[in-house]
């Protein structure tokens, strides 16, 4: 598959604006400045990216618990996204949802959710809607190996098949279901033969390589927007921090988060993909991080420094309009 | 102004609903019944008789027949509705809200407060409930407390086919979420409906019954057990003002506490077992805001706390009756 420079540096963009958004965020938690629980995405971001520069902004998506990937890919505001991490008033969410619950209606993004299983459900909703506007537009549902075993997801992708709704279940398969190992918690051979099972076209692929990513992805896309049906993807990817920080993270193997970050690192692997295939040059790569760096550290300085909501907003926002 | 059962407005609604506007989508277990047998889409119609006709109408992509997964069901409206549609999903027994708790209160009823404000979800959740059928324990339960006391939802409980007709339209209409529940023990009461264009407003009681001596407040079957107990009693020269709520949450406050300003008493008739339920909270609410008004303790008719039994014999003794409350309303008069 074909990808210019211009969308591959977009695409790079994104994957090192989520890493350095979590890099920074995971030492930004430990000054105890952020309340709260929070689950970082890092080591996934050749997913998120490779999935959501397919979309454009009517097409939606749900993501996780671990969903900061998933808004930055799908366009959500950065700046808006660390206030709202730091609980400010001026946050995506005023301050109301924090970390789990990041959303943003007009970007497509229907909402991180702290519940796992929670948004397959509401997608199939959005894929139905999306099939009712009748413009190609679709819906995907992120979910993890941990996701996979939640009643919600079969119901979410028998419904999808019986209505022959545009949605792509898209499982990042990261090997950890909290602490949980897969081999134990999965009971079938892999994720996406569940998929198969349930009558959808299912694709396997390696998450960390985000141009297997892209290119599969584009086969889905079409598949979906051709009004074939749901399908299904199982993306082999990595974890790299705990499930939540502050997961003293002693269930991992002796070296294995070295090695992961050595070896499967979807950023490292876009960098020399590009030189290997002269994609895109070093000097244009060291410049968006230069750019991504400046960003993040803006968005961190007047996060640290925003005001908090006040105590009145408590009240507001639960309904439009009530007596 | 027509005679009809209160099914009947209920179906005519959505008609006339769907008609209207484009992004209005229903969806539920065997609403279309029939599907993917010898039969046929619409061989049943759906088992209450109150979405008969709609596929037809309105085709497949608007009028969705789902399998039996009341997750899926609800999370699907809950995407249907960040989306721009209107969605009105059915649950056929309320009782199945132990399958679908999650999308109903984790998602569907946080979005707008989670997400700052930014979003809508215009979606109604019909839900058939209560006693009466001897249907036992898992079809039978009223589950408007539980519903009541979440943020986030307006919960509808009409009583009459006039209110089922004003009080779905302005639900359908509404930008938040809405638990409609309509009582299977109501379906086939009758009673004038107005014609055309026909909203009542949440957050607005009606008074059932006028009487100057005590205040009995009831939603949905309760209130008909309600009025026919103060129909009784009025024959003793007891009067009764019977307020029914038409919607707990809102809740009308005023219409309540005026009552009782009046008349100094107070029954609360509930068909839930009487723990923090909706018999509390407005005995709650009238002794922490009337406390002055009061001529004698609140008394609470409702079930016990027990599930709902089979039983022809049980769940007449389980269920608050016109009996019981005729009696409730003569305690609270000879209190002294």
């Amino acid at each position: 598959m074909q990808i210019s420079e211009d969308a591959l540096k977009q695409a790079y963009r994104q994957m090192k604006t989520i890493r350095m958004f979590e890099e920074r965020l995971h030492d930004e938690i430990m000054t105890g400045e952020i309340a709260g629980f929070t689950h970082l995405y890092a080591g996934q971001e050749a997913v998120a990216v490779g999935v959501c520069e397919h979309l454009d902004y009517n097409d939606t998506i749900a993501s996780t618990h671990r969903g900061h990937g998933h808004c930055i890919a799908k366009g959500c505001d950065v700046r808006g996204m660390m206030l709202e991490i730091y609980g400010r008033a001026d946050g995506i969410c005023k301050g109301k949802g924090g970390s789990m619950h990041i959303a943003d209606i007009e970007k497509g993004m229907l909402g991180a959710n702290g519940i796992v299983g929670g948004g397959p459900p509401i997608v199939v909703g959005a894929a139905l809607a999306a099939k009712l506007y009748g413009d190609g537009r679709l819906a995907v549902a992120f979910s993890g190996d941990g996701a996979c075993n939640q009643g919600t997801t079969f119901e979410a992708m028998n419904l999808a098949v019986v209505t022959n709704a545009p949605a792509i279940f898209a499982f990042e398969n990261n090997h950890y279901s909290e602490h949980t190992g897969v081999a134990y918690a999965v009971g079938s051979e892999d994720i996406a033969s569940r998929a198969e099972s349930f009558g959808m076209k299912a694709w396997r692929v390696d998450g960390c390589d985000f141009f297997k990513v892209y290119e599969t992805m584009g086969e889905v896309v079409d598949h979906v927007r051709a009004g074939k049906g749901p399908a299904a993807v199982e993306f082999d990817t990595e974890r790299f921090f705990g499930h939540f920080e502050g997961d003293p993270q002693n269930y991992r193997g002796e070296g294995e988060i070295a090695r992961l970050r050595k070896e499967r690192d979807c950023i490292t692997i876009f960098r020399e993909h590009a030189a290997k295939n002269k994609l895109v040059s070093k000097k244009d790569l060291d410049a968006i991080d230069k750019e991504v760096s400046d960003l993040i550290d803006k968005s961190v300085e007047e996060s640290r420094a925003a005001a908090p909501p006040t105590a009145e907003d408590v009240l507001t926002d639960v309904y439009i309009d009530y007596i | 102004m027509a005679e009809l059962m209160l099914r009947e407005a209920i179906l005519q609604t959505l008609f006339s609903e769907m008609e209207r506007d484009e992004n209005v989508v229903v969806l539920g277990e065997d609403i279309v019944g029939g599907m993917g047998t010898e039969g046929g889409p619409e061989a049943i119609g759906g088992i209450w008789g109150t979405s008969t006709g709609l596929y037809d109408r309105f085709g497949g992509d608007r009028v969705i027949d789902t399998p039996i997964s009341e997750s899926a069901i609800i999370g699907a409206a809950g995407g249907l509705g960040l989306t721009g549609k209107r969605p009105v999903a059915e649950i056929m027994f309320a009782d199945f809200l132990g399958v679908c708790m999650d999308q109903i209160w984790n998602q569907m009823a946080k979005f707008r407060y989670m997400f700052g404000g930014k979003t809508e979800c215009p979606a109604v959740v019909r839900m058939i409930y209560g006693a009466g059928l001897n249907a036992a324990a898992q079809h039978s339960q009223a589950p408007h407390g539980i519903l009541t006391s979440m943020p986030g939802l307006k919960v509808v409980m009409p009583s009459t086919p006039a209110d089922a007709k004003g009080l779905l339209t302005t639900a359908i209409r509404d930008q938040d979420p809405v638990i409609f529940l309509e009582h299977k023990a109501l379906y086939a009461e009758k009673g004038e409906v107005p014609d055309g264009d026909y909203t009542i407003p949440f957050g607005h009681a009606r008074l059932a019954h006028a009487g100057e001596d005590v205040t009995i407040v009831a939603a949905g079957l309760m209130v008909k057990f309600s009025i026919k107990a103060a129909q009784g009693l009025a024959e003793k020269g007891i009067g009764c003002d019977v307020i029914d709520l038409r919607t707990t949450s809102p809740l009308d406050e005023e219409a309540i506490l005026d009552s009782v300003e009046n008349t100094g008493r107070l029954v609360v008739v509930d068909e839930s077992p009487p723990r923090c339920g909706l018999a509390t909270d407005i005995v709650s609410l009238v002794t922490q805001k009337a406390y002055a008004s009061l001529k004698a303790p609140p008394e609470m008719v409702t079930s016990p706390h027990t599930p709902v039994p089979f039983a022809r014999e049980l769940e007449k003794a389980y269920l608050p009756s016109p009996g019981k409350i005729a009696d409730a309303v003569e305690r609270t008069l000879a209190w002294k």
